[in-house]
Formats: C-alpha cells, structure tokens, sequence
C-alpha cells in the first residue's frame, strides 16, 4: 500500500484516445507471475508498446518522445476488466501519478487510491477537448491540485472541481494507509465478531 | 422500518463501523486466495510485522499460472513455480487451508468454492480477482478486490468499502431451445454495454432467473463485472437449498435445517428501492457471440455485426480499432465464418452442467479438423464427475482431448495460449485483445456454441444441432 504522498501536479500529458482500456491491455497477464510490486512499468501496455517482433511500435504513444508527463489522459471506461492491481503498479512505476478520464472502472479506482495514483473524472466534452489539444500540442500542460480538488488546463485556462472521497484524500495528502487506519479498529472487530448472527 | 434490498440487509449487518464522508469497514466472512494477487499482500504482512487475524476464514487454491498437461511434474517456468511455491509457503506459515496443485480438491477459486461448501448465503465474499462476483448466485455479497484490499483482510478481516448503489435486473419469458444462462448474460451485457452497470451491484430477479440451476445463476453472477458491476446476486430459495442439502460438506454450519430458515429470510423486501431498475425479456434472447474487444459488443449468432456503436452516429475509432484487431468488418455476418481453436473451461463455464452441454452437441459427432480444442474442466471435482459420467470417453471418441484443471487459457498465463491472428470460440469471459494470448482473436460463446464451432470448424449456430428436446437447465 501506499504511504507516498500526493502533491500538487503540474504536467504536459501522455494522451490515450481509446476507450474500453481494459487492465488485459495495461499490463498482460503473462507479466503477472512476478511477486513484488515492483518493475511493472517495463511492460505497461506491452503489447501496444512492441511489435509482435518485439520492436518498439513507433506509432505507440509511449514511443513517442514528444509525450512525456507525469498525466495520463483516457478515453471513457477505463481500467475495467481484471482485477489486478498490477495494472496500477505499472501505471505507477512507469511514472504517471494521474490518470484522467471521462470514467473509470470500479475495482481500478480503488486500486488506485490505495496505491498513489489520482484518478481524475471529467465530463466527456471536457476530455475530447483536452485530448485535442494535447494531440495538437504535446507541450499542454494540466495542474491538479488535490487539496483544492481543482484539474485545470493551462493553457485554454479551462478549470474543474472534481470528486474525491473525503476519506481517501485526507489519506493521499498525508500519504496514510488503510490497513494502519484497520488496524486500530481490532477490539470494535473482534466485538463485531462476537455479536455477530448466521444471517 | 425502511424497506430494505437484500444487498442492503447483508450489507448493513456486515459494516463494523461508517466513517463519516468515508468508505464502510466491512467485515468479511469468506477470503478466497490465489497465487497470482496474494504474493505481494502477504509480503506486506512481512513488513508490518503482523499475523493473519483469522487464518479460518481465508481459503486458497493454486488456478490462474498453472500448466493443464502433466501437473504431477514441476512446473517447467520459473517464476510460476516460484509463484505457486510461495502460495504453498505463505499458507503454511500463517495456517491457512491450501487446495494446492495435484489436491484432489484443487481447482479455480470460484468453481470449488461453492462446490466444497465454503460460500455461503448471506455472506461477504471477496478475492483478489474480479469474477468473485460468482458467488453471488447463492445470495451473498461476493466482489473482487485489488491486492492492498486482500492485505487488509488478511490483517484484519475487514476492508473499507464505498456502498455501491443498487440495481434489479428482471428477467422474465420463456427461454428458447439452445439458449443457456451464458447467452443471458451475455445478452443483458449487450444491451447495456460493458461500462452499463458501473458503480452498481446487481440484483438478479424474474422468473427466467429462478428457472436456472445454481450453475447456471453462477454463471449469471460471474459475468456481472463485465457491465461493470461491483457485483451480482440471487436471493436463495429452494434450488440454493437443495444445491447446499446435496454438498458432502457444509463449513461452520452444525444444523442445516435450521440454517435454512435462516437463509429463507434473505430477500429483498417487495417494496424495497434501487437506484436503477431494468426489465428484460427472455423470450428474445437468441444463442450469442461477441465480434468485438469487450464483451459488451455481442450479438445474436444470426445476426450482422452492427455499423458503429452508437444507433445512427459514425462509428467511433475505439470501435472500428475493435474490428480490426478482430478482422471483422461492420455490417458482416459471423455465420460459417471459419475458427482454428474451441476453449471450454473458466469459471464462467467450467462446470460439470457445462460439460454435459458440450457432450449434448458432440455426441456421435468427430471434431473438424482444423479446430485445436482446449478442453479444461473447473476442478477436480468436476474432473471426477465427468470420468464418473462417462464423458472423458465420449470427448475421446469425438477426438477432444480433455486437460487438467485450471484457469488455463481463459487468460493464458500458463502455455495454453491461441497464437496470434487464430480465431477461438470461447467459453469464458473476456474477448480483450490478447487476453487469450497475444495477437489471439476471442469469440465469447456458450458451451452449446463452442460445441457447433468445435464440429464443424466454424461459427455454427447450435440450434442446428438441438433436433431432440434438449432440456439443459443453463
């Protein structure tokens, strides 16, 4: 879990104009049989990222040296399938702190929360029109500031709230963690247990 | 006092705390564990320097990253070995039961769960993996979590959640000859889209729904996360019971008669609310196949593959990149469109119900020979029943050979991967590009289905093969 803590972002992005992303092509699962957190990064988006030869696909974004940044922007719907939390370690370790999308699949939401990574949700126009400028200018920079819960644009100066529990992100700003929080919960636990009938 | 769901009823007797502005802390009664999301959750463990707090409660089993051929030798990759090597360990020290590889009782998590007695109705259920929305079929709240959430478990038995909102999916009509529960599923899916139950947990209702066996409502409930939902579930009633009355064990139950008066009392008040209601009728539903990327993009298998995704708009570019990829074209009919690999297995359909399907449309019949077919039964009990029913010997003889049990190329992390640019009419849940192995090309279908491609080497409508009335209960 995650004990980073979030800072205010200021970043050009790394845009992903699809939709349905799914966590299969995040991180494949024959790249699962690793038991660390670490070193997903290398095979984020593998099989986009290489040729079936193995070579770098050039026409891949991440191949791309214009797009660099620490945003990565999404069409809708994604992170859904699988539940691996790989797919968020890969994000993570490749180096995006925020992912932006129209809408994000459940389980990827909370696994990004509890490992760092802001998923930031804005309008569908919003989206289109921010991945128009970032593929017409690389260098379009966003701010995201977590503790004002504000994503704006720079450049077009369009600005944002966006949601976030309360909850976790009092745990993002201060880099706290849910199973230290559990963990001093353990006498209401255990009398919860106590209490508790078949049905 | 309120009307209350039957999600909100086990729901709300499982929270041990609500944090203001916050998620619930739930408590949850079944942990299912597998090699491939537990390693790094127990490492945590390590860390902090802290024990499983209820060692009881947590079950594991060796699925996702194990081979299908010769499970007696040592599995030849090394970092799978090394993966199933420390399950094996991490369940040794922290004492909790291990169904592990060559265990008469191994097989995939959400296939023996259920078939050993150890999920329950009424109960919270989650794994690290996201067709845990399986058990559902049995009235409990079952969901799949990520790997920080399996470390909170195993920690404190608990895990903070956000209350998903609630939605009633109601089926009603008659189901048609040749129609399964995965035909159901996967229709419901197409109408509302892979994204469509989102933020959801599902309540599956209607008379077309309490006409399937425990099996088949598995199957029903395992699919709910492929339109997004947290989950899905079925109030028990009678068929639960009887599925449970049957199971030589029932885990941390001493007297069933009086667990099932208990379990009777699990159904959503008549008045109760959710958030969104739909109606479907059965009636319509026609055996499916998907032609796309997700398994939202599914049809009936007569019918042409849409002009875009959208009813009168141009079709998107995430759309048009799907066909490609699938090398399918819009407006295009998939009937008698050639296939190289037929997969039935996974936890969606790896059942011995399943099995008996695919036997319906093979018997007497020979395998095309341009299909590979994988074979994969969910279990070893499932293994045991189909030697015992003498379907081993009847595959043999229509020249499928049946593998070992495993998750196997549901999601080809072991060898049992389609090649790249082949065509598979798959049993199990996910048509992802590559999801059955990179470059591979996933027709999402019934075991009925599966079963038509297998004989004649193409996609083949079932009905075809359905002359006798044919009461398979899916």
């Amino acid at each position: 879990m995650s004990k980073v803590k979030f800072d205010t972002i200021e970043s050009t992005c790394v845009p992903l104009p699809f939709e349905n992303v799914d966590t299969d092509q995040i991180i494949p699962a024959r790249f699962l049989s690793a038991t660390s957190r670490q070193g997903f990064g290398d095979n984020l988006f593998r099989d986009w990222r290489y040729t079936k030869t193995g070579e770098k696909n050039g026409e891949f974004v991440l191949n791309n040296p214009g797009y660099k940044g620490k945003v990565l922007v999404a069409g809708k719907n994604f992170g859904s399938g699988s539940s691996r939390e790989h797919a968020v370690w890969a994000i993570f370790d490749y180096g995006f702190r925020a992912v932006v999308s129209s809408f994000f699949a459940d389980i990827f939401m909370n696994n990004a929360l509890n490992n760092g990574l802001l998923p930031i949700v804005i309008s569908d126009e919003l989206l289109k029109k921010l991945l128009n400028q970032v593929q017409n200018n690389p260098d379009t920079k966003v701010k995201i500031d977590l503790e004002k819960q504000i994503f704006s644009i720079l450049p077009s100066g369009d600005s944002v709230k966006f949601g976030i529990n309360p909850y976790k992100k009092e745990c993002l700003l201060k880099g706290l963690d849910d199973i230290d929080f559990l963990l001093t919960m353990s006498s209401a636990i255990t009398s919860y247990e106590n209490n508790k009938s078949l049905v | 006092m309120n009307s209350k769901t039957l999600f909100d009823k086990i729901w709300d007797s499982h929270v041990v705390k609500s944090i203001a502005d916050g998620p619930d802390v739930l408590y949850i009664d079944r942990h299912y564990i597998h090699e491939v999301t537990s390693p790094q959750a127990f490492n945590g463990l390590k860390e902090r320097g802290i024990p499983v707090f209820r060692p009881g409660k947590t079950i594991a089993t060796a699925d996702h990253n194990i081979p299908t051929k010769d499970q007696h030798l040592p599995i030849r990759d090394q970092l799978s070995r090394n993966q199933v090597e420390r399950l094996s360990e991490n369940c040794q020290k922290y004492g909790i039961e291990l169904f592990g590889l060559n265990d008469p009782k191994n097989g995939i998590v959400h296939v023996i769960g259920p078939e050993l007695g150890y999920t329950l109705p009424g109960m919270t259920i989650v794994c690290g993996d996201s067709h845990t929305s399986t058990h559902g079929a049995f009235g409990t709240i079952a969901f799949g979590i990520g790997t920080s959430e399996v470390e909170m478990v195993l920690a404190t038995q608990c895990i903070l959640q956000p209350k998903p909102r609630k939605m009633r999916i109601t089926l009603d009509g008659e189901l048609h000859k040749g129609v399964t529960s995965k035909d159901i599923i996967m229709y419901i899916i197409s109408e509302i889209s892979a994204s469509g139950a989102t933020g959801y947990f599902v309540e599956y209702c209607g008379s077309s729904i309490r006409n399937l066996s425990m099996e088949g409502r598995m199957t029903i409930c395992n699919m709910s996360i492929e339109m997004g939902a947290r989950g899905g579930l079925i109030a028990p009633d009678e068929t639960t019971f009887e599925y449970l009355r049957k199971l030589p064990s029932i885990h941390g139950i001493s007297d069933i008669n009086y667990a099932v008066e208990e379990w009777k009392k699990l159904r959503s008040d008549s008045d109760s609310l959710y958030d969104k209601d739909l109606k479907f009728d059965a009636s319509l539903i026609k055996p499916m196949i998907t032609y796309g990327t997700n398994p939202g993009m599914g049809m009936a298998i007569d019918d042409s593959i849409p002009l875009s995704d959208e009813k009168g708009i141009k079709a998107s570019s995430s759309f048009i990149k799907s066909l490609d990829y699938m090398g399918f074209k819009p407006g295009m009919k998939l009937l008698g469109h050639p296939i190289d690999y037929v997969f039935i297995g996974s936890c969606t359909n790896g059942r011995i119900e399943d099995f008996r399907a695919f036997a319906e449309v093979i018997r007497g019949r020979k395998k095309a020979d341009n299909i590979t077919a994988l074979i994969v039964p969910g279990s070893k009990k499932v293994e045991e029943q189909m030697v015992a029913e003498g379907l081993i010997d009847l595959y043999k003889s229509a020249g499928f050979e049946v593998r070992q049990p495993g998750c196997s190329s549901c999601l080809a992390m072991n060898e049992d991967k389609i090649p790249l640019g082949k065509y598979a009419v798959s049993t199990s849940n996910r048509n992802f590009e590559g999801r059955q192995g990179p470059g591979s090309r996933t027709l999402l279908a019934s075991p009925l289905t599966a079963a038509a491609a297998a004989i004649t080497g193409k996609i083949t409508d079932p009905r075809e093969f359905l002359t006798e009335e044919i009461n398979i209960n899916k």
